[in-house]
């Protein structure tokens, strides 16, 4: 299972609808172990919900998702097992406000992994070296910058020690001068072999990491193609001008 | 003085102190803006020497209005902790997204909101007893249907404050897979609470002006001995205006202590 080259994530027509509006439109995608997968496209053209589909933060309605060897069913125990093995990063970072940064980091290990108070927090501060902000434990997400903010968040997630790491334009709500401390945590874990896939408009993080590059429009993965080809020779003409307009600055 | 109520005569009482206390009420007002609020002013008018500390009569009546202190608090708190309870599991099926349960809320909150508290405490009193063949007594009647008629107040009330919460929060705790027991209780609703702070001090000033409906029943709270003392006293002026004193002394202390939990939990999230 764990070795290079087996699909750890696999999407098979997958189809979903909010009303009568068809945000995804026969996805079919597959994702190997330890493999870096990145997702681009304009405004509105369904990547947040494909990668929310993967956690089931939205129900796709047709077609196939498995994770890790298990399909994302109706049944809760399906949907449990797939969120123990999947970690996500939000564009709006989604903290807990009313804890601690400590607290934030424990809440899973200790609710959900039932890890004692004292392993818990252990494993919180080893991820929070990770993310270089050890000295911010006490503090409340509040007191933080945009970029300690969504470093504590990727801590959160990786306190659960999920196999896979979602990020949905994790640096979309970040200044400028914040971005590159985030991506290089990314940068990091994407090197330490953790299976990621990610939602970015950040072109020189995607050239640096990614094994496979997705570009997305209207609902459908219009161009799929490893990033050498992805960016000197994209098919799509949708995906040229896209590529052409966001390379422009 | 009647202390103990039982019996049919002491009912028929009660309608009547109940309307006298209504005129006398009117007459207060005139008095009082009359007065210009200082009360000493027109010592023709008032007998202090009812409630005076410096007599043994005068402190014997005191004693007797104050002792009712304990009644009203008891009575509140108990009242307000349950319905604060039932609220939040009111409200909890409210948010679901199943259409049975929700039809749960809504149904539960529109019965238990159409029903006049006064209505409510004679029901349980002298109804419920009969329905359910139980004895009850005016203090758990008067909790029952203060909590009862409350709660439907607490399940809106949660609701809202629930629903203020961005989706953002349910998705980050499902994200690191919290179950929806451990989402409410550890994400949720410790900010939900936050905001709903001054709604829920609000429902305790309410519940506590609210007991003194409980006095109908005969439950000697603060509303019910000041009632009492005026048919013995004939000084429903001075008697009055010591319950209008109980009840503010009260509720200014219920407020300040809202206000110190908003900022103690208030700084709490910005360290
Ligand atoms: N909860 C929702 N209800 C209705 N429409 C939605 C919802 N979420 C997303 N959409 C719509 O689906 C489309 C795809 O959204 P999204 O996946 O967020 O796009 P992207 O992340 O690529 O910008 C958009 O047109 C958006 O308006
Ligand atoms: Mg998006």
């Amino acid at each position: 299972m764990d070795s290079p080259g087996n699909a750890i994530i696999t999407l098979d027509g997958v189809g979903k609808f909010f009303g009568d509006f068809r945000a995804l439109n026969e996805v079919t995608l597959s994702v190997d172990f330890g493999e870096r997968v990145v997702v681009c496209g304009p405004s509105g053209s369904g990547k947040s919900t494909l990668i929310r589909c993967i956690n089931r933060l939205e129900r796709h309605d047709s077609g196939r998702i498995m994770v890790d060897g298990v399909e994302m069913t109706d049944d809760p125990r399906s949907i449990d097992t797939i969120r123990r093995e999947v970690g996500m990063v939000f564009q709006q970072f989604n903290l807990f406000p009313h804890l601690t940064v400590l607290q934030n980091l424990t809440l899973g290990p200790l609710r959900v992994r039932k890890l004692s108070k004292s392993e818990s927090e252990s494993r919180a501060m080893h991820y929070l070296e990770r993310v270089q902000i050890p000295e911010q434990a006490g503090k409340y997400p509040a007191q933080l910058s945009g970029g300690q903010q969504q470093r504590v968040a990727i801590a959160r997630a990786l306190c659960m020690e999920p196999r896979i790491m979602l990020f949905d334009e994790p640096t979309s709500a970040l200044d400028p001068e914040m971005i590159a401390e985030v991506l290089e945590v990314m940068v990091q874990l994407a090197e330490s072999g953790m299976t990621m896939m990610c939602v970015t408009h950040e072109m020189g993080f995607a050239r640096r990491v990614a094994d496979q590059m997705v570009f997305m429009d209207r609902g459908e993965i219009v161009e799929k193609a490893p990033p050498e080809r992805f960016f000197n020779d994209p098919h799509s003409e949708r995906c040229k001008r896209f590529l052409q307009q966001i390379l422009a600055h | 003085m009647i202390r103990t109520a039982n019996g049919a005569s002491a009912f028929c009482n009660r309608y009547w102190l109940i309307e006298k206390a209504a005129v006398n009420t009117k007459l207060q007002i005139g008095l009082l803006a009359g007065a210009g609020l200082s009360l000493a002013g027109c010592s023709a008018n008032w007998g202090w020497y009812v409630v005076s500390p410096l007599t043994p009569k005068g402190q014997s009546n005191l004693q007797f209005l104050l002792a009712g202190l304990q009644q009203t608090i008891a009575l509140s708190l108990t009242a307000i902790l349950i319905s604060v309870v039932v609220g939040l599991l009111v409200a909890l099926p409210g948010l679901s997204e199943r259409r049975g349960l929700r039809a749960f809320n809504r149904i539960y909150v529109e019965l238990v909101r159409a029903v006049p508290i006064l209505v409510l405490i004679l029901w349980v009193y002298y109804g419920l007893p009969q329905v359910a063949n139980v004895s009850i007594n005016v203090f758990w009647a008067g909790v029952i249907a203060l909590a009862l008629s409350d709660s439907a107040f607490q399940a809106e009330i949660f609701r809202a404050g629930i629903q203020s919460i961005p989706r953002g929060q349910h998705e980050a705790a499902k994200s690191i897979s919290l179950g929806y027991l451990d989402t409410m209780r550890f994400v949720i609703l410790p900010q939900a609470i936050r905001r709903i702070l001054p709604a829920l001090g609000n429902q305790f000033v309410y519940m506590l002006k609210m007991s003194s409906l409980v006095s109908v029943i005969g439950m000697q709270e603060l509303t019910r001995r000041a009632n009492e003392l005026v048919v013995t006293e004939y000084r429903p002026l001075e008697i009055y205006t010591i319950l209008v004193l109980e009840y503010l002394v009260l509720i200014l202390i219920v407020s300040a202590g809202v206000r110190w939990l908003e900022s103690r939990l208030q700084t709490d999230k910005r360290g």
